[in-house]
């Protein structure tokens, strides 16, 4: 009964995810020829704050060490209107295979339009999450190759982030990196954002040290966050780069601002 | 002549864009719980999905699936204590350390992921809403023992198309008083006192089995529920973050916390003297 859990993953050195380097087929268990997938590199992150989410990628494409082009967005408004998606207030990211990614956002952009088109009133991000949970899943047994992030206001006016596995497990959190360079960003954020490790001075030494408690930052320091987040990744890892581009979805709507990353 | 035009002549956009059946799909009204899957184009889509996600067979495949867990539960006289640690892994990376691995069926019936996690969250909601339309046909809720076979039987049709989890499922009905089933992919389906599934099964047990027995109050066996947990996140690399504690009784389940394991640790080995191996003191 207990087959599937008896071993752990073989170990041969860590596996950050920099070192998976593009490699374009898996070695050994190749019968069929039949390769769907692609990494097209980048990165995304989002953070939710108390009436706030920011919703963050840079625009690099890559294939193998090629760039493919160095405007690739990543970040899509979910279910507005027209071909700006006026008025969305929703933010789907999506990284890993651009081709993939491009047909889950369409997707799910449909699914919300006709969702407000047939109940009269915009979808909550709590029921779109599920949605996007569950159009994952209906992939299960040739999955979409991506890591979605989906950010928005919920019913509270709280911002919102959910983060997915390529097969739909999902859950809500306050902070998710997500591509190439999570394994960069991600011990960035829980240190910044949930303030792991951190401790409030002159509470002690040892172990009468109290840990600091995690709160919602100011939409400034999160904005400085991700910026810093970026150019930190870009100088460590090969596909980031080339520009960020940022969605701040608020009450009032969705900002976007692009701002240069290095193009080396 | 116009009859055998029509008969062979079709709309040049017949093939783009999507189906009828394709639209009504997106428009449904609620979320759905389909059982229509799509499948690769090969004739071995069991293995090419192997090839492809299954990092214990080839570490370099591409789609990496969270797994790695400890879970257990067990009975006693005051229901059962369900308990989980909240570490998600693919490979060597922590993907998650807040996982909610009891998953809420319904305000009485509990369920535990182990394996893959969208697989269990998935199969576990479609589940929920077996049980709720169960609910709503024969007035009255479903015996633990329904709920698990629904689950066994299902993921027994799937059996060899690459699903994996192993999970638990708790439940307190009248008719049977408190009921706890172990089903997992291969289609496993067996009742019993008590179950530890996931990595860290092994270092789980090693505690329950030590302090365990069916007349434990309910503090005792929140206790070593917890204690359970705290000694398989020690020992077992894939298991860790936080503790997360449910007992169920008859009038539905109650949630003990969901607590960082590193402080519940300390207090353990501080206070109670236990886990000597590890210093306390810098050397």
């Amino acid at each position: 009964m207990s087959a599937i859990f008896s071993g752990a993953p073989p170990q041969d050195g860590l596996g950050y995810s920099f070192k998976q380097s593009p490699t374009a087929v898996p070695s050994g268990e190749r019968q069929h020829g039949f390769y769907p997938y692609t990494d097209n590199g980048g990165s995304t992150l989002g953070i939710s704050g108390a009436d706030f989410t920011i919703m963050a990628g840079d625009t690099r494409s890559t294939h193998g060490y090629n760039i493919n082009t160095r405007y690739a967005p990543k970040l899509f408004k979910i279910g507005g209107e027209g071909p700006d998606n006026k008025g969305a207030r929703i933010v789907l990211s999506v990284v890993g295979f651009a081709a993939d990614g491009d047909a889950l956002q369409e997707k799910m952009d449909t699914i919300v339009k006709m969702y407000k088109y047939q109940h009269g009133k915009p979808i909550t991000v709590s029921a779109c999450a599920q949605r996007l949970s569950h159009v994952l899943y209906n992939k299960r047994f040739f999955p979409y190759y991506v890591h979605a992030i989906l950010g928005g206001i919920d019913e509270d006016g709280k911002g919102a982030l959910y983060s997915y596995d390529p097969v739909g497990s999902y859950e809500r959190e306050q902070c998710r990196a997500a591509g190439a360079a999570a394994s960069l960003i991600m011990p960035f954020l829980d240190n910044q954002v949930n303030f792991k490790n951190q401790y409030m001075p002159g509470s002690g030494t040892g172990h009468d040290l109290k840990v600091r408690q995690a709160q919602p930052l100011p939409r400034n320091t999160v904005e400085d966050l991700v910026r810093d987040a970026f150019t930190s990744a870009v100088e460590r890892h090969i596909e980031v780069g080339d520009g960020l581009q940022m969605m701040i979805i608020t009450k009032d709507g969705i900002e976007e601002t692009y701002t240069p990353l290095k193009r080396d | 002549m116009d009859s055998l035009v029509a008969r062979y002549t079709r709309p040049a956009y017949e093939e783009e864009g999507q189906s009828h059946q394709d639209q009504q799909e997106l428009s449904r009204a609620g979320p759905e719980l389909s059982l229509k899957f799509a499948l690769p184009p090969v004739a071995q889509s069991a293995s090419w999905l192997r090839a492809m996600t299954d990092d214990y067979s080839n570490p370099n495949c591409p789609i990496k699936i969270a797994h790695g867990t400890t879970t257990l539960a067990f009975r006693f006289k005051g229901g059962i204590i369900v308990a989980t640690d909240s570490r998600a892994t693919a490979g060597n990376w922590i993907a998650s350390q807040t996982v909610k691995k009891v998953i809420e069926i319904n305000n009485c019936l509990l369920g535990t992921m182990a394996g893959g996690a969208a697989d269990c969250q998935y199969w576990l909601a479609f589940l929920g809403m077996q049980c709720r339309l169960h609910e709503l046909r024969h007035k009255r809720r479903i015996s633990v023992a329904a709920a698990s076979k629904i689950l066994a039987n299902l993921v027994y049709s799937y059996k060899g198309m690459g699903l994996s989890m192993g999970t638990m499922c708790a439940g307190v009905t009248p008719q049977e008083g408190p009921a706890l089933y172990y089903i997992d992919s291969d289609g496993t389906r067996l009742a019993g006192n008590l179950f530890c599934v996931g990595s860290g099964q092994t270092f789980a047990y090693g505690v329950l089995d030590a302090q365990y027995s069916y007349d434990l109050s309910d503090e005792d066996a929140l206790e070593l529920g917890r204690r359970s947990i705290l000694a398989a996140t020690h020992r077992d690399a894939y298991s860790g973050g936080s503790i997360n504690l449910y007992h169920v009784k008859e009038d539905g389940w109650v949630k003990h916390g969901f607590n960082d394991t590193n402080p519940i640790f300390w207090e353990t080995k501080l206070n109670k003297g236990e886990f000597s191996n590890v210093t306390s003191e810098l050397v």
